[in-house]
């Protein structure tokens, strides 16, 4: 036995998986029944050995032998002559070619085999199959848990979600989805329900049909909506085109249709260009159209001669130079436009044919007035280069203005009333800027009463309105100095980095408790007024060491009361708030009214020398606000000290710090202005600090503050809009966990969504006329849809 | 002097009936809104405060057992019906609106450790420390007859939780092995073991129905799918996990609950670090059960209060607690998205309200518009000092304000001593390991 056929045998081995869990019994029986051949010398071995024995003369008792077959073979009865031989593959292959069923391919197979000679790989170990079998179905399941991920992320996005989200249709039940229990029980129910299930029919007869119920459910509300949506869209559209229309057609002024024509002229052009470059078959096309209206043109000769312009030239150019030179132009220009003329396209000897003709043609072939338009290439020639027609251009120009804003009138009109949305929208945006630049337009304002003029004239007026409402608004100025507190304490953004750097510092921005756990209940408004006062103790604390910083850029805030005359103060009369309400009561004695005012505010300040109260305490504050030397000398150290001794002058020089200039006042230019810049904590209270965390920068911060939500400031429909809850329940429903069947297949809503129109209109047919061929098509298209799915799936 | 006389039409201002809301005329224009700002500031601090003095979650106890909750159970059709198991082998069968016990089954020799409704709602099953599988069935018997299980299985090992799966028969269980059976069979279809002696809890996800997870005693939460033949994947945690919880709304997200007092957010595409870890708990976390929203969840803890997480934020928004309220074993949120229950140690079912200050009862629809109103206002100024202030104040029992302080001072002194240490050792040779990576231990595969 060599062992090249061991190998063989051990191959063998190898294929069959059985193989490897061989009980030892088996084993042990093909070794057995492969000892055949050796069981020969057996037994003349132990006739020889009775031989022997017999010669002995006392006769040995005979051991009892077993002859029948057994499962378990002992080991000692197994002899040692065979010990190495294993079977050959030989041996069973023999066997194997005699029985007829097996297949020939499976004898090539193992032909082949048995020639082959390299060894097979031994089997992976348990643990190691079950850890690749584990990974693949792994891999297996995330990828169908991740098909989830849009329908997830359309949810976290959406503005608004409505829980159940698969809403119970309102419509009709058959009998048996209401009662699920019930069963035709008497043979007459019975009989009368296998008729109708025969013919499917509904059982009950506000009820649908199957077919009826699939062809409505082959529409979903939503697609239905979006349907509905878009069919409207292009009707507005087509309405508007129409109006469009109706409009121009009805304007009078020809001006107007020739300015009309030639833009369209022109644009017509320019898209010839680009089509000569992009699509020259249809450039081909229309040069065609060209050519006719080009003949048509020379068979009609309509601009020879006729025009009423032409005309008046020719019988001025008599007496006038002008028109002469006007002529002339034109001549000139007619050249030119016959040479352009030749189109690229054209044959060539058709070119010079035109040019013969151009010189033939008078001088006012090119006539304002001429009619045929886009289609005809002189006109277009013409265009392109002509004086006459730069002459008239700004002319037409401010024709064109009026036309247009008439037409934007009456969009206008259309839409009046988001315009107005808008229009408040910006207003309200306008008036939050500039008072973000109160402090300049004040400084700037100062220089003006100083004799400065500056180019502002519009804007001047609307801002000092705007500071007359700012001395009433101290709030909104308190809010203001909130968004820029917030702006100058916040460093510019940081720059969007790697995910996963954003993450960590998301989790940092959460790392701050969302609840303030404390021993305190808090059950009433008082209680909770008390939280706020405990709040303002930390807050001012922790502020005050950053506040000096936070306030260099914050505005003016706390003016001082002050008793003031009215006349030297209040220089500029003020700007009333425009209210549109009609005025109650006739001008006449309001100024008796006003003079009245006056008098009795001038009694009532009559001793006070407010000036110069107020130039004092501007100074006060100036002084208050210098910055202060701060003297460390200790007397005594390193000289002598005591009573009448001062520290020498070097120490004194050496150990007193001197502070930085303290930087410029912002009112030092403006003498009747105290800006204090202190921080004033109890506005502090109110503001927020830091920039929070969704927020990129200050802007939207404040953008996300300014709009106000409320009824007071908002039409009814857009409170709503605005004040929409982000989660909606209905009242005593089961929300139900997401559905595979609702959400998954989304190619086959889109395939629906193309068939739709087809299915409505055979529905209609069917319902006119004959129903059954709508049904049977309706089912056809069932069928069809069912065997999509089953294939997306 | 003339005077122009006021003159208006009535339809501008009177109403058309007496219950109709008066007209009130307004102007949009901005410019005549000055203070709009300031006046929404001081609605949102009123939103806020009013907020907080209705915040009563607290609805209402059911009392009747004789023994600690181990386990709830929500109807899967009935929002007003709840089934109950004690510690000492009782269900109870609720109904919520009415507020007491309908149904009282003596149905295991020692705990009810788990229980789950069939999806039609007509049966349910329990599973106790006898060692046997339950179903029973949801309407109460005839008078006079037996209270009797429709069948009963009897395993080799006691089966610690009980799932069923969201639309066909079949239930899984788990204890020594997580094993799927059949309704309709006797010995389990399919078995699940890695290499673990005993597992806790078992839930399927309801939106991908055929993929199971499972928390085991050695600290290590193992996928499944129904149809393969071997789990998918496991992730072993620094702690044990005691439940874990599938969101309802994401088919790949799950929430476990641990022993080291926090809650962990999974993506079971990516196991090796929890999308968030949610921290507040002061002890060891026994339970959590999502909103059907999936927006939220809430845990119960041994630290003897409940808490309400939103689902992608590290700290909790809510915390209930009441000065009866033993260690809270089981809470479920209920399928309407309003109310939780929560089930404790001393014998009493709480019903909260999942929103503290919300108003029960059907809205009028005024009523609901200022309510989004004030909603909106508060999620406005949300930032401001004041609004944030008064809007996260919570009381806390003393005990548990005590531990959390001391906690937090123990993390503090954790993180600085790592700081040291990286600070006095070889540059890179301390990793920065961030609090998501800190826990998991291995993914194993």
């Amino acid at each position: 036995m060599d062992s090249s056929t061991r190998k063989r045998v051990k191959m063998a081995a190898a294929l069959v998986d059985e193989e490897e869990e061989l009980s030892p019994d088996e084993e042990n029986e093909i070794s057995a029944s492969e000892d055949e051949e050796g069981s020969d010398d057996d037994r003349k071995h132990t006739k020889l050995l009775e031989a022997i024995s017999s010669l002995g003369g006392k006769r040995r008792r005979m051991q009892a032998e077993r002859s029948e077959a057994s499962v378990q073979v002992s080991e000692f009865s197994v002899n040692a002559e065979g010990a190495g031989e294993k079977i050959q593959l030989s041996d069973l292959l023999g066997s194997m070619e005699k029985t007829p069923g097996t297949a020939n391919t499976t004898k090539k197979q193992l032909r082949n085999l048995q020639n082959s000679k390299g060894t097979l790989e031994l089997p992976l170990s348990r643990q190691q199959t079950e850890k690749i079998q584990r990974g693949v179905a792994y891999e297996r399941s995330s990828k169908e848990v991740s098909r989830w991920e849009s329908v997830i992320k359309q949810n976290q996005k959406a503005e608004q979600i409505i829980f159940p989200l698969k809403q119970e249709s309102a419509g009709p039940k058959r009998v048996e989805q209401v009662v699920a229990g019930w069963k035709a029980q008497t043979p007459l129910e019975q009989q009368i329900f296998s008729l109708l299930r025969s013919n499917n029919q509904p059982v009950t007869d506000p009820v649908l049909t199957p077919v009826e119920e699939a062809s409505i459910k082959a529409m979903s509300l939503e697609e239905a909506k979006i349907r509905r949506a878009e069919l409207q869209k292009a009707r507005v559209l087509q309405s508007y085109y129409e109006a469009k229309a109706r409009r121009e057609k009805k304007i009078k002024s020809k001006k107007y249709h020739k300015v009309q024509k030639k833009a369209k002229h022109k644009n017509f052009l320019k898209q010839f260009d680009e089509m000569m470059k992009t699509d020259p078959a249809a450039a081909l096309e229309e040069l065609k159209k060209m050519e006719l209206s080009r003949m048509e043109e020379r068979m009609s000769l309509k601009h020879q001669n006729s025009s009423k312009w032409a005309k008046t030239k020719a019988i001025m150019a008599k007496y006038d130079d002008s028109a002469r030179k006007a002529m002339q132009q034109q001549l000139e220009l007619n050249k030119e436009l016959t040479q352009k003329l030749v189109v690229p396209s054209d044959d060539d000897d058709e070119g010079k044919d035109d040019e013969e003709e151009a010189s033939a043609l008078p001088d006012f072939v090119n006539d304002p007035e001429s009619a045929s338009g886009a289609m005809n290439p002189w006109m277009r020639g013409r265009l392109t280069a002509e004086g006459h027609e730069v002459t008239t251009d700004p002319h037409t120009m401010s024709t064109e203005e009026p036309a247009r804003s008439q037409e934007e009138v009456e969009e206008e009109e259309e839409d009046e009333e988001e315009q107005l949305l808008v229009h408040f929208e910006t207003k309200r945006k306008l008036r939050q800027d500039e008072e973000d630049d109160l402090v300049p337009v004040t400084q700037e304002e100062e220089e003006d009463a100083d004799g400065e003029k500056t180019a502002r004239d519009g804007q001047e007026e609307e801002e000092e309105e705007e500071e007359e409402q700012e001395v009433v608004s101290e709030f909104n100025t308190l809010f203001n100095r909130l968004m820029k507190n917030s702006r100058t304490s916040m460093e510019p953004p940081p720059p969007p980095g790697k995910p996963a750097r954003t993450e960590e510092v998301e989790l940092e921005q959460e790392e701050e408790a969302l609840l303030d756990e404390g021993l305190v209940r808090a059950r009433t408004m008082e209680d909770l007024e008390g939280l706020v006062h405990d709040g303002i103790a930390e807050e001012s604390v922790a502020s005050v060491p950053h506040a000096a910083s936070v306030d260099a850029a914050s505005e003016p805030h706390s003016r001082r009361k002050k008793e003031i005359d009215p006349r030297e103060v209040l220089t500029k009369d003020a700007n009333v708030i425009k209210v549109p309400l009609a005025p109650t009561l006739l001008e006449g004695e309001e100024e008796e009214g006003s003079s009245a005012q006056m008098s009795i505010i001038k009694e009532a300040f009559a001793g006070d020398d407010v000036i110069s109260d107020f130039l004092k305490d501007k100074k006060k504050q100036e002084e208050a606000g210098q910055p202060k030397v701060v003297d460390l000398t200790l007397p005594g150290w390193g000289e002598w000290g005591g009573v009448g001794l001062k520290p020498s002058r070097y120490k004194r020089r050496k150990f007193r710090l001197k502070p930085h200039p303290a930087a410029l006042r912002k009112d030092q230019k403006l003498p009747a202005v105290i800006i204090s810049e202190k921080r004033n904590s109890s506005v502090a209270l109110h503001q927020v600090s830091q920039l929070p965390f969704p927020f990129q920068n200050s802007s939207q911060f404040e953008v996300c503050m300014r709009s106000p939500v409320g009824q007071t400031w908002n039409t009814q429909n857009s409170v709503k809009k605005l004040t929409a809850p982000k989660v909606v329940t209905r009242l005593g429903s089961i929300i139900e966990p997401l559905r595979k069947e609702d959400f998954q297949p989304e190619e086959k809503s889109a395939e629906a969504l193309k068939k739709r129109p087809q299915i409505v209109l055979e529905e209609k047919r069917g319902k006119g006329g004959r129903a059954g061929g709508g049904a049977r098509r309706a089912q056809r298209q069932q069928q069809q849809q069912k065997k999509k799915k089953q294939k997306t799936d | 002097m003339k005077v122009k006389v006021l003159c208006r039409n009535p339809d501008d201002y009177v109403r058309e009936t007496s219950k109709d809301i008066q007209r009130v005329p307004r102007n949009y224009d901005p410019t005549l809104h000055p203070f709009e700002v300031p006046r929404e500031y001081t609605r949102a601090l009123n939103a806020t405060k009013l907020d907080r003095i209705f915040a009563k979650p607290f609805v209402a106890s059911l009392d009747g057992h004789r023994d600690g909750i181990n386990c709830i159970a929500k109807h899967t059709k009935s929002l007003a019906t709840v089934l109950s198991g004690a510690c000492d082998g009782q269900v109870k069968i609720w109904n919520l609106s009415k507020r007491e016990c309908l149904r009282t089954i003596q149905a295991h020799e020692g705990f009810v450790r788990g229980m789950c409704s069939r999806f039609c709602g007509t049966s349910f099953f329990t599973v106790g420390d006898d060692k046997t599988i339950k179903q029973w069935n949801m309407e109460a018997p005839g008078y006079g007859v037996r209270e009797e299980p429709l069948t009963t299985i009897l395993g080799k090992a006691v089966y610690t939780g009980i799932d069923h799966h969201q639309t066909e028969g079949t239930f899984a269980t788990c204890g020594q092995t997580v094993d799927i059976w059949d309704e309709q069979r006797s010995s389990p279809i399919r078995s699940f073991s890695w290499g673990v002696d005993s597992f806790s809890c078992v839930r399927y996800n309801p939106v991908e129905t055929e993929l199971l997870a499972s928390c085991a005693s050695d600290r290590s939460i193992i996928l499944y799918d129904m149809r393969e033949s071997a789990p998918l994947k496991k992730v072993v945690m620094q702690l044990r996990s005691n439940t874990l919880c599938w969101n309802p709304m994401e088919a790949y997200n799950f929430t476990c609950a641990n022993e080291d007092y926090n809650l962990y957010t999974y993506d079971m595409r990516r196991l090796d670090t929890p999308v968030t870890v949610h921290m507040d708990h002061v002890s060891a976390v026994l339970d959590v059960d999502y909103s059907p929203t999936g927006r939220e969840f809430v845990s119960a803890s041994f630290d003897k209060t409940v808490r309400i997480f939103p689902k992608n934020s590290g700290h909790s928004r809510e915390v209930y607690h009441t000065k009866r309220m033993q260690h809270v074993i089981c809470v479920r949120w209920s399928m309407d998205n309003k109310y939780i229950l929560s089930g404790s140690d001393e014998m009493n079912i709480r019903i909260w309200k999942a929103n503290a200050s919300e108003k029960l009862g059907v809205l009028t629809s005024r009523e609901k518009a200022t309510i989004h109103y004030n909603q909106k206002l508060k999620e406005k100024f949300q930032h401001h000092p004041q609004v944030k202030r008064i809007a996260r104040h919570r009381h806390l029992p003393r005990d548990i304000y005590k531990q959390k302080r001391e906690q937090r001072e123990m993390k503090e002194a954790r993180r600085r001593k790592e700081q040291n240490v990286r600070k006095h050792s070889k540059p890179g040779s301390v990793p920065l390991v961030t609090e998501k990576e800190k826990h998991v231990v291995t993914v194993v595969e």
